[in-house]
Formats: C-alpha cells, structure tokens, sequence
C-alpha cells in the first residue's frame, strides 16, 4: 500500500435485515484519485459510498481517513462531501444560497461567501444565476450547482452518486468530461458510483467492479477491459464471447474445438478455464483461412461496424466487423494470440458470454437476480 | 378571447355545468344576498348604518379574534412537535398514529363538545374527582369554576380544531425528501441547524393551512362558545346567530348580514396575508389548501 492513501475501507459488512449488502469490502483509495464504483443495480456500490460519506454505519470492519478511525463519526463532521442522484437541492433556496449552504455554516465573512460562490458559478459554468431559483433550472443547470455546492467547502473527497443518471446522452458526455476536468484542475479524490460502463472506462483512474456485496476486480479501466477476473467482469465491461477452454500448457489453449497460441500463463497443465475473446479482436477471414469456421446468423448495423451473430458449433459468437455479412454465410474467424484472454473458472462461469439468446431486452431479463435487488440501491 | 363559436353542448361545456350551477346557487347568491342584506334596511332601501354596528360589537369582535388566535397558537405548538414525531415513525407505525387522530372526527362535533361540558362542569367528572381525593386528604375543596369561561371556549377550539393543524403539517414534513436533510447534514449543519434552515422553512406551507383550518372556524364559531361559555361569553358567531335565529324580537337579518359581511372579510383578509407569507418561502408546495 502507498502512503498517500486517503481512505481504507477494512473488512466493511453492512446488512439490511437478512440481506448482506456488503460482505467484506476492503478498498484503498489514493488521494487525488478517480475512482468509480461500478456494478449492477443492487451491487452494494450505493452502499459503499454512504458508508464513506457517514450515512451508513458499517456493521462490521473499519474506515480509515487519514490514518484516523472515523467510524461513527458524523457526516457533518467528515471532510467528504456527496453530489446525490436527484442532487437534493434545497427547493426554498436560490441558487447562490444553495452554493453557500457550507460556507454559512462555517460562518465565514460575506464577502469571503461571495467570492467563492461566484468563482464556484464559473468554474461550473453558470456565471449570472445567483439569484435564479432551483425549480427554474434544467437537469444539467441543477446538476451543476449540486456540484458548486459540493465543492464550496472544499472536501478532500468528492462522492458522487451516479449524479449524471437523469440526463439525457448528450449532456452526460460533456459532463463526463467537465466532470474529469474539475477533478484533474481541483486535484481532489473523486469516488464515482455509476453502472455505465463507459462512463467508468472514459473517466476513472481506477474502476471496481462490484457484484452481490463483493469487490470482483480492482484495476485501471486497461487493466479492467483487456484482464478480466471473471466472466462477470469480462461481460460487464464491454461485450465479450466467454467460451470454455481448456489450458494445455503456458501460452497454449484449446477451445471450440482448436488450439491456439495466447500470451496468458501460469495455469495448471490442462486446467479448465474460461476465455475471453472480445467481439471486436475476431477477424473475418475466408473459410479456409479460419481458425474457427461458422454459421451467420444475425447481422445488426451499428454504424461504426456490423455486429453479427455467428454459430460455431452451437455456442454463439459476436463479432464486429466493418465488412458486411449475409444471414447463412458460412465464414472463418481468426484471432491473434493477443486477443485471446484466459480467466480462471469463478462461480459466474457459464453464465455469461453466449449470444445465443441476444437482444437488447433478453440481456436485462437474463440477469433476473439483479432486476429484483433494484430496489436496495435507491436509498 | 373567443376566436371560433363552440358548439353549446360540447364536453368541456357538459362538463363544466354541474360545478358552475353548484357555485352560483350555493357560493356566488348566497353571497349576493348577503352583501343585499347588508347593505339595505328592513323596507329594502340603501343604507350604511347596518355596517356601523360594528361600533357596538368591536369588543365581541375583538374577543372572537382574541381567543381563536390563542386557540391557533396553542393548536401550532401541540401540533408540530406531533406531526415531526409522526412523520418519523416507521411508515407502517405512521398510519394508525393518523387514523387515532382523526377517530375523535368520525363523532359528532356537538357530542364532543356536550362531553367537555360534562367533564369541566362545577359537579362534572374532574371536580368530582378532585373533590374525592380532597375528601380523603381531608383537605377542604370549593371546586374549580372550569365551565363557562374563557379558558373553557379556548380548550373547546384547541380540542375540536387540533386535527386542521396536525394534518396538514404532518403531510408536508412527510414530503420532504429526505436526501435534502442528508445533503445539508452532509454539508455540515447539526440537528438543530438541519432543522432551523432546512426542515422549518421546507413545512411552511403546512403551518399556513394548519392556521387557516384552525384560525378560520375558531373565529367564527358559536356552538364552542355557546356550550362551553354557557352564555356569559358572547362571540361574534354569537352575535351573528342571534341576528338570525334569535328570539323573535332580536332578528334582525339586515345586521346579521353586515356583521356576517365584516366577519367574512376579516377572514379574507388575514388567509391573503397568509398566503403571502407562503409565497415567500417558495414553497414546494403541499399542504391542503382551504
């Protein structure tokens, strides 16, 4: 561990009633770091974040802020400041009052108030509304001044609850990066809890994946999309074909019935394991050319390439490419060693990474378990 | 701005009608005679002098606004500590600690009152009671003179009129979203602070409809003043019925109506001044609105 970190989570278990939210979370968060917490609805991330912010008080293990203890410490009294999902902004305030909401607080001088509102209304890019009121403003316009105010007290950390859920695609894109850029400017730690993938991948220094009350993997976004831990990780990150394999020896797999060269080592020798092959490092080649030869049978435009189904050997395959196929075109795949990526066999094995049922509405109902825990997630 | 001729019979028009029919038979013409009333004598000819009977009645008037303001205050300091605990309570537990508010409402006004009567009379329960306990401590015991009081009228309204104000402020505390009292707890306000600046100005619209709902029937009521005044203590709602359904001699529909008239704008007066407060909070809104 390094010495700048800011915050330790230690063995943090949280239930509600009989249901473990949080079994056992151990994180370090460096200070000045991006790091978002990334997961299915009721993954517990949520959770995770009211627990640094002070809002829920672990049943269990340790949070560390400084090197201190601050276990039932208030949150009025924590140097973390939260921006919320629907950014609870105080209605019967305007805005220059919601932005000082802190500051009054403190009781600084007027002018020291005055002055920090305004440089906050700039750098979030609303010079001129002090005296607008909150329902007069657009979700982007609200958004904003939740972070001012966030940010007029100057937190060592910044927590941020899925705050761009309610915008349009447009506006999230470029809060996504004015929201990188404050972070990068203020050079404070920003903890970011969301279960878009791409916003986590665009923006973090460092992802966690979290499933079931379980961190699945710590890494950079690199790190996270080309080595997954597990099947949930690989699938929950991007789109990705999860075959089983079988490990001959160091740099060697067998899978869908043909051996290919890989760079992953350190399995046993013929040890089970999953492989990953994402849809956009498949090549398509002529049919005697191929590694693995199939069936096509579903192609969908997407734009920038065609996402097609193919059928090898019964286990479903996507892959992207910018070359356009026909349904029943019998084709051959390769795949460089590069693109093939080993994980070992986990309890998400077999569950993800086939396309044989794929359409957009079959990839939410196929994960029922998580539909049904939505609601753990809103509080 | 009528731009096209609409047929007559259309659905906005059919649906309309009821309403507008009820408003003017049962609003807009009893309202109109009133003013009639007030403003003609008994041969049907213009007058002011039925308005300058206020002159005569100011100190009943006085009094009415008098105890119904004490009966708002003491209502207010009753009913907002009971509705913040309420709207605290685990939400099944919130249900049936309204429903036990409201149980006393489902009996009728006038029993409730006669029950009152019983219980402060000179030999009614509590005098009874501590009459008992006097005898045993051998101590001697005139009674207490609760009935037919001013502090009786007052309980009177605070015990008929406490669920107006409970109400409407337990329905705007439940309102406010929680994540606003996280976020200000977040940004460093304490309990008291979270609740000075946050909880109390976020449930003014509540307090005002809790005020109006009191205030407004307290001042103009006469059974509470009648039974628990036993007719020493006259109100304006008095004055008013006796205007109208007096002993044959004391009618007089005319200075009912004026007296009726001023009352009304009083009322008028002081729910605009209320409103206007609640404007400047800038309210979420919430509450009932009279």
């Amino acid at each position: 561990m390094e010495n700048n970190v800011l915050i330790d989570l230690k063995n943090i278990c949280v239930s509600f009633g009989d249901e473990q939210i949080l079994k056992s979370i151990n994180l370090y968060i460096r200070d000045g770091e991006f790091v978002t917490l990334l997961g299915p609805s009721g993954c517990g991330k949520t959770t995770t974040l009211r627990v640094i912010a002070g809002f829920q008080e672990p049943d269990s293990g340790d949070v560390i802020f400084e090197d201190k203890k601050i276990n039932g410490v208030p949150a009025y009294k924590r140097q973390v400041n939260t921006i919320f999902q629907r950014y609870a902004l105080f209605p019967h305030l305007n805005v220059f009052e919601n932005i000082a909401f802190g500051l009054r607080i403190k009781k600084e001088k007027e002018s020291v108030i005055t002055e920090r509102v305004t440089e906050l209304l700039a750098l979030v890019n609303l010079r001129g509304f002090e005296k607008r009121a909150i329902t007069s403003l657009s979700g982007g316009q609200q958004q904003r001044v939740a972070i001012a105010r966030a940010l007029a007290v100057r937190p060592k950390v910044l927590l941020l609850d899925e705050p761009l859920g309610a915008l349009d695609l447009k506006l999230r894109k470029d809060m996504q990066v004015e929201l990188k850029k404050i972070q990068q400017s203020l050079g404070i730690t920003f903890i970011y809890v969301t279960h878009d993938q791409e916003e986590a991948l665009s923006m973090s220094d460092t992802i966690v994946v979290m499933d079931k009350g379980f961190i699945q993997q710590i890494g950079t976004p690199t790190d996270i999309y080309n080595e997954p831990k597990n099947a949930f990780v690989a699938d929950f990150i991007g789109e990705s074909n999860i075959v089983d394999g079988i490990m001959l020896k160091d740099c060697f797999v067998e899978f869908s019935g043909h051996k290919f060269e890989c760079l992953d080592k350190g399995f046993a020798e013929n040890e089970a394991v999953d492989v990953v092959v994402r849809p956009e490092d498949v090549d398509v080649v002529s049919i005697e050319k191929g590694m693995l030869r199939g069936v096509v049978t579903s192609v969908t435009f997407k734009g920038v390439h065609y996402e097609i189904i193919v059928d090898i050997g019964g286990f479903k395959w996507m892959i992207q490419t910018t070359d356009k196929q026909e349904v029943g075109d019998k084709i051959g795949l390769f795949i460089e060693p590069d693109a093939i990526h080993i994980m070992k066999k986990s309890e998400y094995s077999g569950k993800y990474g086939d396309f044989s049922s794929f359409s957009e509405e079959f990839d939410e109902l196929s994960q029922p378990d998580i539909v049904a825990e939505e609601s753990d997630d809103e509080d | 701005m009528m731009k096209t001729k609409k047929p007559f019979f259309s659905a906005k028009n059919l649906t309309v009608t009821p309403y507008a029919v009820w408003m003017v038979l049962f609003v807009l013409i009893p309202i109109g005679l009133v003013v009639y009333f007030a403003f003609t004598d008994a041969n049907g000819t213009f007058t002011l002098e039925n308005l300058s009977y206020i002159k005569r009645y100011a100190e009943t008037f006085w009094l009415s606004v008098e105890l119904a303001l004490i009966s708002t205050v003491i209502c207010l300091l009753l009913a907002y500590p009971m509705a913040f605990i309420i709207a605290k309570m685990p939400t099944e537990r919130q249900g049936s600690a309204i429903l036990l508010i409201m149980l006393p409402m489902w009996m009728n006004f006038l029993i409730r009152t006669y029950a009152w009567m019983t219980i402060l009379e000179n030999n009614g329960i509590i005098n009874r009671f501590v009459g008992m306990i006097a005898q045993w401590l051998q101590i001697e015991f005139e009674g207490f003179s609760m009935i037919n009081t001013n502090g009786a009228i007052v309980l009177g309204m605070v015990y008929n009129y406490l669920p107006y104000m409970i109400l409407p402020i337990y329905t705007v505390l439940t309102k406010i979203d929680n994540s606003l009292i996280e976020a200000a707890r977040d940004l460093g306000s304490s309990s008291v602070h979270v609740f000075r600046r946050i909880i109390a100005p976020l449930s003014v619209p509540g307090v005002i409809s809790g005020i109006t709902m009191v205030f407004v029937p307290a001042v103009s009521t006469f059974i509470i003043s009648y039974l628990l005044g036993g007719g020493k203590t006259y109100l304006i709602g008095n004055i008013i019925e006796n205007y109208f359904l007096g002993s044959s001699g004391a009618i007089n529909y005319n200075v009912g109506a004026a007296l009726s008239l001023l009352l009304m704008i009083l009322i008028v007066v002081s729910m605009g001044i209320m409103n206007h407060f609640d404007k400047d909070s800038e309210s979420v809104g919430g509450g009932m609105i009279v």
